[in-house]
Protein backbone atom coordinates (compact mmCIF):
# COMPACT_ATOMS: atom_id res chain seq x y z
CA UNK A 1 0.00 0.00 0.00
CA UNK A 2 2.68 2.39 1.06
CA UNK A 3 4.74 1.44 -1.95
CA UNK A 4 1.76 2.11 -4.19
CA UNK A 5 1.33 5.55 -2.57
CA UNK A 6 4.96 6.36 -3.23
CA UNK A 7 4.58 5.15 -6.81
CA UNK A 8 1.50 7.36 -7.05
CA UNK A 9 3.40 10.38 -5.79
CA UNK A 10 6.15 9.53 -8.23
CA UNK A 11 3.72 9.39 -11.13
CA UNK A 12 2.06 12.63 -10.03
CA UNK A 13 5.49 14.26 -9.71
CA UNK A 14 6.55 13.06 -13.15
CA UNK A 15 3.22 14.30 -14.52
CA UNK A 16 3.76 17.70 -12.90
CA UNK A 17 7.25 17.93 -14.36
CA UNK A 18 5.97 16.93 -17.80
CA UNK A 19 3.20 19.53 -17.52
CA UNK A 20 5.69 22.20 -16.44
CA UNK A 21 7.96 21.35 -19.36
CA UNK A 22 5.02 21.38 -21.75
CA UNK A 23 3.77 24.75 -20.49
CA UNK A 24 7.30 26.08 -20.72
CA UNK A 25 7.64 24.85 -24.31
CA UNK A 26 4.22 26.25 -25.21
CA UNK A 27 5.12 29.71 -23.92
CA UNK A 28 8.69 29.87 -25.18
CA UNK A 29 8.89 27.93 -28.43
CA UNK A 30 5.39 26.64 -29.04
CA UNK A 31 2.21 28.29 -30.32
CA UNK A 32 2.01 30.44 -27.17
CA UNK A 33 5.37 32.10 -27.84
CA UNK A 34 5.29 35.90 -28.02
CA UNK A 35 5.79 37.59 -31.38
CA UNK A 36 9.53 37.86 -32.00
CA UNK A 37 10.94 41.33 -31.34
CA UNK A 38 12.40 41.45 -34.84
CA UNK A 39 9.09 41.87 -36.65
CA UNK A 40 8.76 41.92 -40.39
CA UNK A 41 10.04 45.17 -41.91
CA UNK A 42 7.45 47.52 -43.39
CA UNK A 43 7.10 47.92 -47.15
CA UNK A 44 9.22 50.80 -48.43
CA UNK A 45 6.01 52.43 -49.66
CA UNK A 46 4.83 52.69 -46.03
CA UNK A 47 8.07 54.23 -44.77
CA UNK A 48 8.72 57.92 -44.29
CA UNK A 49 12.24 59.32 -43.92
CA UNK A 50 14.52 61.94 -45.49
CA UNK A 51 18.23 61.22 -45.66
CA UNK A 52 21.27 62.32 -47.71
CA UNK A 53 23.36 60.00 -49.85
CA UNK A 54 27.16 60.11 -50.00
CA UNK A 55 27.01 62.45 -53.00
CA UNK A 56 24.83 64.95 -51.15
CA UNK A 57 21.54 64.03 -52.85
CA UNK A 58 18.36 64.03 -50.81
CA UNK A 59 16.92 60.52 -50.64
CA UNK A 60 13.81 58.86 -49.25
CA UNK A 61 11.79 55.67 -49.70
CA UNK A 62 10.78 56.80 -53.21
CA UNK A 63 14.48 56.70 -54.21
CA UNK A 64 14.35 52.92 -53.81
CA UNK A 65 10.94 52.07 -55.24
CA UNK A 66 10.98 50.84 -58.83
CA UNK A 67 14.07 48.67 -58.42
CA UNK A 68 14.86 45.84 -56.01
CA UNK A 69 16.81 46.95 -52.97
CA UNK A 70 19.51 45.48 -50.77
CA UNK A 71 20.11 47.51 -47.60
CA UNK A 72 22.26 47.19 -44.52
CA UNK A 73 22.79 49.21 -41.31
CA UNK A 74 26.24 49.90 -39.90
CA UNK A 75 28.79 52.63 -39.18
CA UNK A 76 32.18 53.48 -40.58
CA UNK A 77 33.95 53.28 -37.18
CA UNK A 78 33.00 49.59 -37.06
CA UNK A 79 36.18 47.52 -37.43
CA UNK A 80 34.77 44.04 -37.93
CA UNK A 81 31.17 43.40 -38.96
CA UNK A 82 30.66 46.39 -41.27
CA UNK A 83 33.73 46.06 -43.51
CA UNK A 84 33.11 42.30 -43.58
CA UNK A 85 29.49 42.73 -44.66
CA UNK A 86 30.36 45.41 -47.20
CA UNK A 87 33.06 43.12 -48.63
CA UNK A 88 30.55 40.26 -48.73
CA UNK A 89 28.01 42.47 -50.50
CA UNK A 90 30.72 43.56 -52.96
CA UNK A 91 31.46 39.87 -53.62
CA UNK A 92 27.77 39.04 -54.19
CA UNK A 93 27.47 41.97 -56.59
CA UNK A 94 30.51 40.68 -58.47
CA UNK A 95 28.86 37.21 -58.63
CA UNK A 96 25.63 38.71 -59.97
CA UNK A 97 27.51 40.59 -62.68
CA UNK A 98 25.12 42.50 -64.95
CA UNK A 99 22.12 41.52 -62.84
CA UNK A 100 23.55 43.65 -60.02
CA UNK A 101 22.95 46.76 -62.11
CA UNK A 102 19.20 46.39 -61.48
CA UNK A 103 19.69 46.66 -57.70
CA UNK A 104 19.72 49.57 -55.28
CA UNK A 105 22.43 48.82 -52.72
CA UNK A 106 22.41 51.03 -49.65
CA UNK A 107 24.59 51.20 -46.54
CA UNK A 108 22.75 53.24 -43.88
CA UNK A 109 24.75 54.59 -40.95
CA UNK A 110 23.45 54.31 -37.39
CA UNK A 111 26.17 56.74 -36.26
CA UNK A 112 25.37 60.04 -38.04
CA UNK A 113 27.38 61.99 -35.47
CA UNK A 114 30.65 60.65 -36.91
CA UNK A 115 29.39 59.48 -40.31
CA UNK A 116 28.99 62.72 -42.20
CA UNK A 117 28.28 62.77 -45.94
CA UNK A 118 32.04 63.14 -46.55
CA UNK A 119 32.90 60.24 -44.23
CA UNK A 120 30.34 58.04 -45.99
CA UNK A 121 31.67 59.08 -49.42
CA UNK A 122 35.21 58.09 -48.55
CA UNK A 123 34.17 54.85 -46.88
CA UNK A 124 31.93 53.50 -49.66
CA UNK A 125 34.56 54.36 -52.27
CA UNK A 126 36.60 51.36 -51.09
CA UNK A 127 33.82 48.88 -51.88
CA UNK A 128 31.69 47.95 -54.92
CA UNK A 129 30.73 51.10 -56.86
CA UNK A 130 27.02 50.19 -56.70
CA UNK A 131 26.99 50.72 -52.91
CA UNK A 132 25.44 54.03 -51.81
CA UNK A 133 26.05 55.43 -48.33
CA UNK A 134 23.16 57.17 -46.55
CA UNK A 135 23.29 59.41 -43.50
CA UNK A 136 21.10 62.11 -42.00
CA UNK A 137 19.76 63.61 -38.80
CA UNK A 138 19.45 61.28 -35.81
CA UNK A 139 15.64 61.47 -35.88
CA UNK A 140 15.49 60.40 -39.55
CA UNK A 141 17.90 57.51 -38.94
CA UNK A 142 15.56 56.42 -36.13
CA UNK A 143 12.62 56.50 -38.58
CA UNK A 144 14.26 54.38 -41.26
CA UNK A 145 15.52 51.90 -38.65
CA UNK A 146 12.02 51.69 -37.23
CA UNK A 147 10.60 50.99 -40.68
CA UNK A 148 13.11 48.20 -41.18
CA UNK A 149 12.50 46.98 -37.58
CA UNK A 150 16.26 47.32 -37.16
CA UNK A 151 17.79 48.00 -33.78
CA UNK A 152 20.82 50.09 -32.83
CA UNK A 153 22.31 51.35 -29.62
CA UNK A 154 25.22 53.59 -28.68
CA UNK A 155 27.62 51.88 -26.26
CA UNK A 156 30.37 53.83 -24.45
CA UNK A 157 33.85 52.32 -24.55
CA UNK A 158 36.99 52.99 -22.52
CA UNK A 159 38.56 56.40 -22.95
CA UNK A 160 35.35 58.28 -23.75
CA UNK A 161 34.82 56.71 -27.17
CA UNK A 162 31.76 54.78 -28.18
CA UNK A 163 30.75 51.97 -30.46
CA UNK A 164 27.37 51.01 -31.90
CA UNK A 165 25.50 47.75 -31.52
CA UNK A 166 23.27 47.29 -34.54
CA UNK A 167 21.23 44.87 -36.62
CA UNK A 168 23.74 43.24 -38.95
CA UNK A 169 21.29 41.50 -41.32
CA UNK A 170 21.10 42.50 -44.97
CA UNK A 171 17.53 43.40 -46.01
CA UNK A 172 16.07 42.63 -49.43
CA UNK A 173 13.05 44.38 -50.94
CA UNK A 174 11.34 43.82 -54.29
CA UNK A 175 10.99 46.54 -56.91
CA UNK A 176 7.49 47.41 -55.66
CA UNK A 177 8.95 48.04 -52.20
CA UNK A 178 7.70 44.87 -50.56
CA UNK A 179 10.05 43.22 -48.04
CA UNK A 180 11.24 39.88 -49.49
CA UNK A 181 13.75 38.39 -47.08
CA UNK A 182 16.94 39.06 -45.22
CA UNK A 183 20.41 37.59 -45.16
CA UNK A 184 21.43 37.00 -41.56
CA UNK A 185 24.97 37.67 -40.49
CA UNK A 186 25.72 34.08 -39.57
CA UNK A 187 23.96 32.52 -42.52
CA UNK A 188 26.15 30.45 -44.88
CA UNK A 189 27.26 32.89 -47.51
CA UNK A 190 26.31 30.63 -50.46
CA UNK A 191 22.63 31.26 -49.64
CA UNK A 192 23.02 34.97 -50.21
CA UNK A 193 23.15 35.17 -54.01
CA UNK A 194 20.03 32.97 -54.50
CA UNK A 195 18.17 35.18 -52.01
CA UNK A 196 19.18 38.30 -53.93
CA UNK A 197 17.94 36.62 -57.14
CA UNK A 198 14.60 36.09 -55.39
CA UNK A 199 14.35 39.82 -54.78
CA UNK A 200 15.25 40.41 -58.42
CA UNK A 201 12.53 37.96 -59.56
CA UNK A 202 10.05 39.79 -57.36
CA UNK A 203 10.56 42.68 -59.77
CA UNK A 204 9.67 40.52 -62.78
CA UNK A 205 6.51 39.29 -61.04
CA UNK A 206 5.58 42.85 -60.16
CA UNK A 207 6.06 43.96 -63.75
CA UNK A 208 3.90 41.25 -65.31
CA UNK B 1 47.61 21.17 -42.74
CA UNK B 2 51.19 22.24 -42.62
CA UNK B 3 53.62 20.62 -40.25
CA UNK B 4 54.55 23.26 -37.73
CA UNK B 5 58.13 22.32 -36.89
CA UNK B 6 60.32 24.78 -38.63
CA UNK B 7 63.49 26.71 -38.34
CA UNK B 8 63.73 30.45 -38.55
CA UNK B 9 64.84 30.15 -42.16
CA UNK B 10 61.85 28.09 -43.15
CA UNK B 11 59.60 30.46 -41.23
CA UNK B 12 61.09 33.37 -43.12
CA UNK B 13 60.64 31.52 -46.40
CA UNK B 14 56.99 30.81 -45.72
CA UNK B 15 56.42 34.38 -44.64
CA UNK B 16 58.05 35.53 -47.83
CA UNK B 17 55.84 33.14 -49.79
CA UNK B 18 52.79 34.66 -48.15
CA UNK B 19 51.54 31.21 -47.17
CA UNK B 20 51.47 31.84 -43.47
CA UNK B 21 53.06 34.04 -40.88
CA UNK B 22 54.62 31.73 -38.34
CA UNK B 23 56.11 33.23 -35.22
CA UNK B 24 58.51 31.43 -32.92
CA UNK B 25 59.91 34.43 -31.10
CA UNK B 26 58.79 33.60 -27.56
CA UNK B 27 59.31 30.67 -25.22
CA UNK B 28 55.64 29.76 -25.75
CA UNK B 29 54.91 26.82 -28.07
CA UNK B 30 52.54 28.81 -30.19
CA UNK B 31 52.41 29.32 -33.92
CA UNK B 32 50.46 32.12 -35.53
CA UNK B 33 49.20 31.46 -39.04
CA UNK B 34 47.35 33.42 -41.72
CA UNK B 35 47.58 36.78 -40.00
CA UNK B 36 46.03 39.71 -41.85
CA UNK B 37 44.38 43.05 -41.27
CA UNK B 38 42.56 45.70 -43.23
CA UNK B 39 43.89 49.11 -44.16
CA UNK B 40 42.43 52.01 -42.18
CA UNK B 41 41.05 55.35 -43.27
CA UNK B 42 43.24 57.71 -41.28
CA UNK B 43 43.79 57.13 -37.57
CA UNK B 44 40.46 57.86 -35.93
CA UNK B 45 38.78 54.54 -36.58
CA UNK B 46 39.84 51.35 -34.81
CA UNK B 47 41.51 48.64 -36.89
CA UNK B 48 41.09 44.88 -36.67
CA UNK B 49 43.52 42.02 -37.25
CA UNK B 50 42.81 38.34 -37.74
CA UNK B 51 44.88 35.15 -37.43
CA UNK B 52 44.89 31.56 -36.26
CA UNK B 53 46.76 30.93 -33.01
CA UNK B 54 47.86 27.32 -32.63
CA UNK B 55 49.17 25.75 -29.44
CA UNK B 56 51.85 23.31 -30.63
CA UNK B 57 53.10 22.45 -27.13
CA UNK B 58 52.07 19.89 -24.52
CA UNK B 59 50.74 22.43 -22.02
CA UNK B 60 47.69 24.68 -22.22
CA UNK B 61 48.47 28.32 -23.00
CA UNK B 62 46.41 31.35 -22.06
CA UNK B 63 46.45 34.50 -24.15
CA UNK B 64 45.99 37.51 -21.86
CA UNK B 65 46.70 40.49 -24.04
CA UNK B 66 48.30 42.20 -27.02
CA UNK B 67 50.85 44.88 -27.63
CA UNK B 68 51.85 46.74 -30.77
CA UNK B 69 53.52 50.03 -31.59
CA UNK B 70 50.67 50.60 -34.07
CA UNK B 71 47.92 51.11 -31.48
CA UNK B 72 47.80 52.39 -27.91
CA UNK B 73 44.97 50.08 -26.92
CA UNK B 74 45.07 46.71 -28.67
CA UNK B 75 42.62 44.17 -27.22
CA UNK B 76 41.08 40.88 -28.19
CA UNK B 77 37.40 41.54 -28.84
CA UNK B 78 34.56 39.31 -29.79
CA UNK B 79 31.64 40.15 -32.05
CA UNK B 80 28.42 38.41 -31.08
CA UNK B 81 25.17 38.42 -33.01
CA UNK B 82 22.01 37.69 -31.01
CA UNK B 83 18.78 35.97 -32.07
CA UNK B 84 17.35 39.31 -33.27
CA UNK B 85 20.35 39.79 -35.59
CA UNK B 86 21.89 42.57 -33.51
CA UNK B 87 25.70 42.52 -33.44
CA UNK B 88 27.72 43.79 -30.52
CA UNK B 89 31.39 43.75 -29.58
CA UNK B 90 33.07 43.34 -26.23
CA UNK B 91 36.48 42.45 -24.78
CA UNK B 92 36.97 38.71 -24.93
CA UNK B 93 39.07 38.42 -21.75
CA UNK B 94 41.59 35.62 -21.42
CA UNK B 95 41.66 32.96 -24.10
CA UNK B 96 42.84 29.48 -23.10
CA UNK B 97 44.13 27.22 -25.86
CA UNK B 98 44.50 23.51 -25.07
CA UNK B 99 47.55 21.57 -26.35
CA UNK B 100 47.18 20.82 -30.04
CA UNK B 101 44.19 23.15 -30.36
CA UNK B 102 43.93 26.47 -32.14
CA UNK B 103 41.83 29.58 -31.87
CA UNK B 104 40.71 31.46 -34.95
CA UNK B 105 40.45 35.22 -34.94
CA UNK B 106 38.20 35.79 -37.94
CA UNK B 107 35.63 38.29 -39.22
CA UNK B 108 32.43 38.25 -37.19
CA UNK B 109 34.00 36.52 -34.19
CA UNK B 110 37.19 37.04 -32.23
CA UNK B 111 39.49 39.74 -33.54
CA UNK B 112 42.45 41.81 -32.42
CA UNK B 113 40.84 45.23 -32.04
CA UNK B 114 43.41 47.96 -32.58
CA UNK B 115 42.16 51.04 -30.76
CA UNK B 116 43.89 54.46 -30.82
CA UNK B 117 46.02 53.96 -33.89
CA UNK B 118 49.33 55.76 -33.78
CA UNK B 119 49.60 55.82 -37.55
CA UNK B 120 47.32 54.93 -40.45
CA UNK B 121 47.25 51.29 -41.55
CA UNK B 122 48.47 51.39 -45.14
CA UNK B 123 47.75 48.63 -47.63
CA UNK B 124 50.89 46.68 -48.55
CA UNK B 125 52.68 47.41 -45.26
CA UNK B 126 52.98 45.19 -42.21
CA UNK B 127 53.08 45.84 -38.47
CA UNK B 128 54.37 43.78 -35.52
CA UNK B 129 51.77 42.45 -33.08
CA UNK B 130 52.88 40.76 -29.86
CA UNK B 131 50.67 38.20 -28.17
CA UNK B 132 51.13 38.13 -24.38
CA UNK B 133 50.60 34.89 -22.50
CA UNK B 134 49.82 34.33 -18.83
CA UNK B 135 53.19 32.71 -18.07
CA UNK B 136 55.03 35.80 -19.32
CA UNK B 137 55.73 34.31 -22.74
CA UNK B 138 55.39 36.44 -25.83
CA UNK B 139 54.99 35.71 -29.51
CA UNK B 140 55.43 38.45 -32.07
CA UNK B 141 53.94 38.19 -35.52
CA UNK B 142 54.30 40.51 -38.50
CA UNK B 143 50.76 41.24 -39.72
CA UNK B 144 50.28 42.15 -43.39
CA UNK B 145 47.88 45.04 -44.09
CA UNK B 146 45.51 44.25 -46.95
CA UNK B 147 42.90 46.45 -48.62
CA UNK B 148 39.88 47.82 -46.72
CA UNK B 149 37.60 45.44 -48.60
CA UNK B 150 39.75 42.34 -47.97
CA UNK B 151 37.80 39.28 -46.94
CA UNK B 152 40.60 36.98 -45.82
CA UNK B 153 44.35 36.45 -45.72
CA UNK B 154 44.48 35.59 -49.44
CA UNK B 155 42.71 38.71 -50.65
Amino acid sequence: MRRRTIAGYGAAGAGAIALTLFVGWWRVDGPGAPEPIGQRPMALTEMDFRLTDHEGNEVGPETLIGRPTMAFFGFTYCPDVCPTTLSDISGWLDDLGDEAKQLNVVFITVDPERDTVEAMAEYVSYFHPAIRGWTGPEGQIARIADGFRAAYERVPTEGGDYTMNHTASVFLFGAAGRFVTMIDYHEPREFAVPKIRRALEEETEGAT
Amino acid sequence: MKKIIMTGTLAALLTFGGLSVPALAGPVDVVVESAWSRASIGMNRPGAAYMTIRNTGDEPVTLIGLSTPLAMMPEIHETKTNAEGVSSMSAAGEIAIAPGESVALEPGGLHAMLMRLQQPMTEGETFPLTLLFVDGGEVTVEVPILGIAARGPED
